[in-house]
């Protein structure tokens, strides 16, 4: 079927932009991509899919320009002993990454692996992203297969000693960024991945991780503090038996965020966390997007989204749990709030349910609501000022989101990061 | 210590007038007892000295030691000595019991000009004070008041009492809700913090709590005005006779 005519034109004009990098054992994924991008065309307004979210600057044919943004707070994760690995606009730099060798795993980049014929990450590069575009398309994913210049390949094989950061520095105000990431965790193994910082002022990113049976994945990831960046990212995650996959992202300021998380429970008593917590402010719109399919027995999955915004911000959740037939005894949960901290912000909520087995636990829930005033009184009336009354309870508010973090550490720095951003605002 | 006068207030969003016109005067080192009927407008002077939102004074003044209670934001009252030990303690999910407490305690300190408390020093004392009103280290870790049976929330509030030191305690029907033995905990609780310094204004429905917190002058509220008072006799009159009595009396 043709697409209408403005998608046509606008998909034909993002593509024009871009080059297929020469690709060895990827290449045959990323022609596959392009076909699914060609016939499905780039996402536009009137895509149900994109309703409550613009589409327009990310998939313009270049990309709008967002000024470098200089952060006064420490580096992210500084203190913590982790492998890092920098991308500077999208691009690996070996000067500012750590040797990328650490006991458990093996660590490749995609550029490495598209010279060679023979590679693990053919059998996961765009195969997990070519699964998610059902039964929604995915189109700036498929885009992403297709066009990704850099990004790495990580093999956990067992249980490496310390975290795996990759560090994301934006440092020209019009770079534009596509980066793929595979990860594969194998049986019995453990990693944590870390993502931090704004990569880009246009920054398209996919991971596609696949955890076979008793793996695990830990990820914290928090986005930048950068204001006028914009972001698309996937992460497509398809779970064994008995795996665990935990999954929290921080979103602090940024004009447009649009976070999909699409994970897939195909072995019986797996479990999948993905949190996140995000602060906005003015002309901030956040959108998350996660769709969960249980396809086994007794799995479990939870999302917890929390949202806090003012001066006329926007958040966007939409959030599905799929129970197929024959997913017995699934335990899902989703719940989306958001602290609306004047009358001009609004959170947009869209959650579903679609069960198909007839004996699961399933629960939604999705509020918006101001602070509670009774709250407030409480700790004024015991002597705390209304400002720092006011942020302990946007704190206490974010709690439940953070508290998804296993990692007392991690979480830590999670909250002074929410800390710093209300004293900024008080 | 604590002087009302001619006291009115009316509820901010509708035209109707709670108290008409209290007069009150607490002393430092005394326990006011205030009782009567509900609708009486006992609970209404509790909000209105501590700051609540809602209410709108008329007429008439409230000062604490010459100071006008009615021009402060409810955290000032708390750091000029004001305390207010809610009928309904507020549950705060996600923030600590200890965090919500040493945040308060240093917030008042550093409102009147005095150093703030080391983590030290605050756990000693308030792991003291915990141990008296047997409040255990696992409440101390939950989140504000939440999950904590009545008499545990009330124990709380006067643990926050015994922590922020104030000079006026105003205690809002604290015995409703509570067993005998979880009053008497509460009461002893309020006992030991009987100074020369500390004037108490004890709002309750019931003798049974002055019997155990033993009051100097008893007052009673009616229609939005204290239309009796007396000495600690007042209060058994009330038990015996209940409110029709002496309203019928006043009239």
């Amino acid at each position: 079927m043709a697409l209408p005519q403005a998608k046509q034109t606008a998909t034909e004009a993002r593509l024009a932009a871009l080059t297929m990098p020469d690709a060895g054992c990827t290449r045959g994924a990323r022609e596959d991509a392009l076909a699914r991008v060609l016939e499905s065309g780039l996402p536009g307004r009137r895509d149900e899919y994109w309703k409550y979210t613009q589409p327009d600057s990310l998939i313009s044919a270049e990309a709008l320009p967002a000024a470098v943004f200089v952060n006064d707070e420490p580096v992210l994760f500084n203190d913590l002993d982790r492998l890092k690995i920098v991308f500077v606009d999208g691009v690996f730099s070996a000067e500012e990454s750590d040797e990328l060798s650490l006991d458990g795993v093996k660590i490749d980049r995609i550029e490495d692996i598209c010279c060679k014929d023979i590679h693990w990450a053919k059998d996961l590069y765009g195969v997990l992203e070519a699964r998610g575009q059902s039964p929604v398309q995915r189109p700036l994913a498929a885009l992403n297969t297709a066009f990704a210049s850099d990004g790495v390949a990580i093999h956990v094989t067992g249980k490496p000693s310390k975290p795996i950061n990759l560090i994301y520095r934006h440092a020209s105000p019009t770079s534009d960024a596509i980066l793929h990431h595979v990860i594969r965790v194998e049986s019995g193994a453990e990693v944590t991945i870390l993502e931090s910082g704004p990569a880009a002022s246009r920054f398209n990113k996919c991971m596609e991780i696949e955890i076979a049976d008793k793996g695990t994945l830990h990820h914290v990831r928090a986005q930048g503090r950068d204001h006028e960046r914009r972001a698309a990212t996937h992460m497509f995650t398809r779970l064994g038996a008995e795996s665990v996959y935990k999954s929290f992202t921080l979103t602090a300021n940024g004009v447009l965020t649009r976070n999909e998380q699409v994970v897939e429970l195909t072995g019986d008593n797996a479990v999948a966390h993905v949190a996140g917590a995000c602060v906005g402010d003015g002309d901030f719109h956040h959108d998350d997007t996660v769709f969960i399919t249980h396809d086994a027995v007794n799995c479990e999955s939870r999302q917890v989204f929390k949202k806090v915004l003012r001066n006329g911000a926007t958040g966007v959740f939409q959030g599905k749990i799929l129970v197929k037939e024959g997913a017995q005894k699934t335990d899902g949960y989703q719940i989306s709030q958001s602290l609306l901290l004047d009358d001009d912000s609004q959170f947009l909520a869209k959650p579903e349910l679609e069960i198909y087995a007839d004996d699961v636990a399933c629960s939604h829930g999705s509020t918006s609501g101001a602070i509670d005033e009774t709250a407030l009184f409480y700790l004024r009336s015991r002597g705390v000022p209304v400002k720092d009354a006011t942020n302990m309870l946007t704190l206490a508010f974010l709690a439940e989101a953070v508290d998804e973090i296993e990692d007392n550490a991690l979480a830590d720095e999670i909250v002074s990061r929410l800390e710093g951003w209300l004293a900024r605002r008080s | 210590m604590l002087e009302i006068k001619n006291l009115h207030v009316q509820l901010e969003e509708e035209d109707k007038q709670i108290l008409k016109g209290v007069d009150l005067t607490v002393e430092a080192g005394k326990v006011h007892a205030i009782m009567g009927p509900n609708g009486s407008g006992k609970s209404t002077l509790s909000y209105v000295l501590s700051g609540r939102d809602g209410y709108e004074v008329t007429e008439g003044s409230a000062t604490l030691d010459g100071q006008d209670l009615l021009e402060m934001e409810p955290e000032e009252r708390a750091a000029a000595g004001v305390f207010l030990a809610f009928q309904y303690p507020v549950e705060i999910p996600g923030v600590g019991n200890m965090t919500f407490l040493r945040t308060a305690v240093n917030a008042q300190r550093k409102a009147r000009g005095e150093e703030e408390l080391s983590a030290a020093d605050f756990l000693k004392e308030v792991r003291g004070k915990a141990k008296t009103l047997k409040i255990d280290a696992d409440m101390l870790k939950r989140p504000v008041n939440v999950g904590f049976s009545g008499g545990e929330k009330k124990r709380n509030e006067i643990l926050q009492m015994a922590m922020l030191e104030p000079k006026m305690c105003i205690m809002d029907e604290t015995d409703s809700g509570l067993d005998v033995d979880a009053m008497k905990l509460v009461a002893e609780g309020v006992n030991a913090l009987r100074d020369e310094g500390r004037g108490f204004l004890v709002i309750t429905h019931y003798q049974r709590l002055l019997d155990h917190i033993k009051p100097d002058v008893v007052h009673i509220m009616a229609d939005g005005r204290i239309v009796k008072t007396g000495g600690p006799d007042l209060a058994l009159e009330v038990e015996n006779n209940g409110y029709a009595d002496i309203l019928a009396e006043v009239n």
